[in-house]
This record gives C-alpha cells, sequence and structure tokens, in this order.
C-alpha cells in the first residue's frame, strides 16, 4: 500500500486530489504551539513544499503542547528542529526553513513563491504584518489564535473574502493585553486549533466547498463549546494597503512593567531616577541623581538613559510613568522600573525621612 | 426586552461571568455598551468586538436580537 492510499481511497480526493497536494506550496509561520500541529499533518499529507519561519529555540517550557520536539531539541532552532522531525515524517517532501524573524523588509519575498500562509505566530505585530503582506501578495491567509482555553480559527483573503483587519482593524492599544504563553494555556488547546487550521489548509489545496472564510470559529476547551461568528468584509481595510509599514510594533508579554516602591528603590545599586511628567509639571523635586525626560520625548531621548544604571521612573502617581516602562523595553532597555506612587511617594519618604 | 450577552476570553476576566442576561430599553449597540460600561468598568479599557445573532456588527447597528457576543482578539499560539 502506498502512503497515501487511505486519501486516495477517499471518492472525494483521490489520486487528484492527492497530486493537488503534492503541487500545493504552503508557508507556515512560527513552528510552536500552533505551527508544531499544522507542520505535523501537512508534511504527513504530502504537501509537497512546506515553508517554516521561526527565529526562536526550542525551551523546555515548549515541550509542554509543542509536539514536533523532543528534549533532544533543546536548544536548537524551530525551524531546523521542526525539519528534522519532517523529513523523518515524510522524505518524500520539500521542507524549506527560515531561522529568522518574519519583517516588514523580508515578508513580501518569503510569500510569494508560497500558494497559501498559515499563521500560527504569538503576537498581534506579527499577526498584522502576515494580514498586510497576504494583502498585498493576495495569498489566503489560514489563520489560528488562542488564549488559555479558547481558540479562535479563520481563513482571511480567500476569494474575496474578508480579511484580519475587517475582523479587528488595528492592533490593541499598548499594554492592553496579556497575550502570551507565560499567562498559561492548556497544552491540548493549540493541537486542537492547529489540526483546525491543518484541516482548513487542506480543505482550501482541495478546492473543497465549506472554506471557513467570512467567519470566525470560536471554540472553548473547557465547555466544549464551538461558535461561528460572521464576518463582514470592509473594503477600506483592503484598499488601504498599498506597501508594508516600516515597523510593526513587538507587543508582547515580555513588555511586563516591573513596579517599584520608594524604599526597595533606594537599596538598589547605580540608581537613576528619570522624571517623566512634562517640564512645567509641579512640584520639582531636587534629587540627587535624578534627570528629566518627559513621557512626550522619550521615544526620541531613550538614548540618553544609561543601561548599566538601575533606572527608576516616575511620573505624578506612577500611572503614566509605566507607559514610559514600557517604551524603554521596547527598545531593549529592560533595568527599568516604574516607581510606585510617583513624584507624591517621593515627597512622603523625603518628609518621614529627613 | 432581555439581552442575552455572551463574553469571550480576558473579557470574562472582567466581568466574571461568560454569559449575563441585561434588560435593555435603548436601540443600539454603543447604548448597550454604555449600560455594560457601568457595569464592568474595566470592560472601557479592553479592546473587542460585537457580535449580534452571530454577525460582527458596528458600534451604530440597531439591536434587533437578543443573542450578543463581546469577543476580544487572540494573540496566542
Amino acid at each position: 500500500m502506498s502512503r497515501y492510499s487511505r486519501h486516495i481511497v477517499l471518492q472525494e480526493v483521490g489520486q487528484e486530489g492527492q497530486n493537488k497536494l503534492s503541487q500545493a506550496k504552503v508557508l507556515v509561520i512560527g513552528a510552536g504551539g500552533l505551527g508544531c500541529p499544522v507542520l505535523q499533518y501537512l508534511a504527513a499529507a504530502g504537501v509537497g513544499t512546506i515553508g517554516v519561519v521561526d527565529f526562536d529555540v526550542v525551551d523546555i517550557s515548549n515541550l509542554q503542547r509543542q509536539i514536533l520536539f523532543g528534549t533532544s531539541s533543546l536548544g536548537i532552532n524551530k525551524a531546523l528542529a521542526a525539519k528534522t522531525r519532517l523529513e523523518d515524517l515524510n522524505p518524500t517532501i520539500t521542507i524549506n526553513t527560515y531561522p529568522e524573524k518574519l519583517t516588514s523588509d523580508n515578508a513580501l519575498e518569503l510569500f510569494k513563491p508560497y500558494d497559501i500562509i498559515v499563521d500560527g505566530t504569538d503576537n498581534f505585530a506579527t499577526r498584522y504584518l502576515i494580514n498586510d503582506a497576504a494583502v498585498i501578495t493576495n495569498k489566503p491567509i489560514v489563520y489560528g489564535a488562542i488564549y488559555k482555553f479558547e481558540g479562535q480559527i479563520s481563513v482571511f483573503n480567500y476569494q474575496n473574502g474578508p480579511s484580519y483587519r475587517c475582523l479587528f482593524p488595528n492592533p490593541p492599544e499598548e499594554g492592553a493585553i496579556a497575550n502570551c504563553s507565560e499567562i498559561g494555556v492548556l497544552g491540548v488547546l493549540p493541537g486542537i486549533i492547529g489540526t483546525m487550521q491543518a484541516n482548513e489548509v487542506i480543505k482550501i489545496i482541495l478546492g473543497f466547498d465549506g472554506v471557513l472564510s467570512g467567519k470566525l470559529l470560536c471554540y472553548n476547551a473547557r465547555t466544549t463549546e464551538v461558535s461561528t461568528l460572521k464576518i463582514s468584509k470592509s473594503k477600506n481595510e483592503f484598499e488601504n494597503i498599498t506597501a508594508l509599514k516600516n515597523t510593526y510594533t513587538q507587543r508582547s508579554c515580555k513588555t511586563q512593567v516591573k513596579e517599584i516602591s520608594i524604599e526597595n528603590a533606594l537599596k538598589k545599586d547605580r540608581i537613576q531616577f528619570i522624571d517623566v511628567r512634562e517640564y512645567h509639571e509641579q512640584p520639582q523635586l531636587d534629587l540627587p541623581n535624578c534627570m528629566h525626560i518627559p513621557l512626550s520625548r522619550l521615544e526620541q531621548d531613550q538614548n540618553k538613559v544609561n543601561l548599566k544604571n538601575t533606572n527608576i521612573l516616575f511620573c505624578q502617581y506612577g500611572i503614566r510613568s509605566k507607559t514610559a516602562v514600557e517604551i524603554l523595553q521596547r527598545h531593549e532597555i529592560t533595568n527599568c522600573y516604574s516607581l510606585k506612587g510617583g513624584a507624591v511617594a517621593i515627597l512622603d519618604h523625603l518628609k518621614i525621612n529627613i | 426586552m432581555n439581552l442575552n450577552i455572551k463574553y469571550f476570553g480576558l473579557l470574562t476576566e472582567v466581568t466574571l461571568c461568560s454569559e449575563e442576561t441585561v434588560p435593555f430599553s435603548k436601540a443600539t449597540v454603543s447604548e448597550l455598551l454604555d449600560l455594560l460600561f457601568e457595569k464592568h468598568p474595566d470592560l472601557k479599557n479592553k479592546d473587542f468586538q460585537v457580535a449580534l445573532n452571530n454577525e460582527i456588527v458596528s458600534k451604530d447597528t440597531l439591536i434587533t436580537a437578543n443573542e450578543l457576543a463581546l469577543l476580544p482578539p487572540f494573540s496566542g499560539g
């Protein structure tokens, strides 16, 4: 019996369908929780050319759900580790690996040779980049995303259907959504959602009716409830996309803001206070080791911040300084804290201790 | 009329329920949202879309059915 005999005996697939699979070219972005089951089923099904994009390396905390990897893959790039496993699973197909980040510079070139793009990423920035690049290159996206026990699946940009931006026009506000694996996810959930993505890919290749376009399927693993919501196409969301933006800001979980009290801040070495209030705000504080960079200028003046210091950012009450810390963290300035209670807390502390 | 509102993802952590029934006497989705923001102030800071009778709709849509859902974007993978 041949490798694909269980496909070929299906009247709806047959040798003709199997040939379509072997001629198909699918690019999978992200070889993580979603990407692993997608890759596994596409390789097993005999999809002839599969591209894998992932810059990350395998970590032991991945093994709870990223089923292509084992302890022997630890520390190895995920795209390369996936290829090793997939070649063992099916040596008759071609696996192209891209052990790099998807960016505005490489996305269009990477997408070009492929028929279908699979979104298995874990952050909004890349999801919007994938959407825009797929709209420009006119490729369908098989989308999947998860949160704790829930998942969403859809096919975007397929036969004139809606795109991701027709559903969610813009990325969420900075810090509005904790969106990382650190908040936890039931390991089997990406297995289910990724497998459903693989199914949509295969349906598209085989030309089946009922591709999940214009609809978002929501699955809840705790209640086993499924809701399917209709999405309408918004022309603007296509017409507005003529070129990729220079940057799609990374809003990942790594921008969790560290907060610190004034008492604990003073115990740190090499403290540098940074007042992020605007210049006119009162009271002005006469602190040693204090510089003034208003929040409105922080993005352009971030190079004034010394990486070697413990930077304690404060505003009036400790709210805006959290945004300031996020901005610095995006510029890879990580040794910084938001001061709890802000200038008010510093004043109180000075009153008590003088 | 009584509306049945379903919450997805992290919105359930704000509303502390996955579903609730809300009496409603006004007309549009945005008027309903004002009511829900009063009930759950933290909802205001969240991004989500509204589905009416299983169809994603804009905020100025007239509410003509009782089944609504609030759906946030997910980013995990």
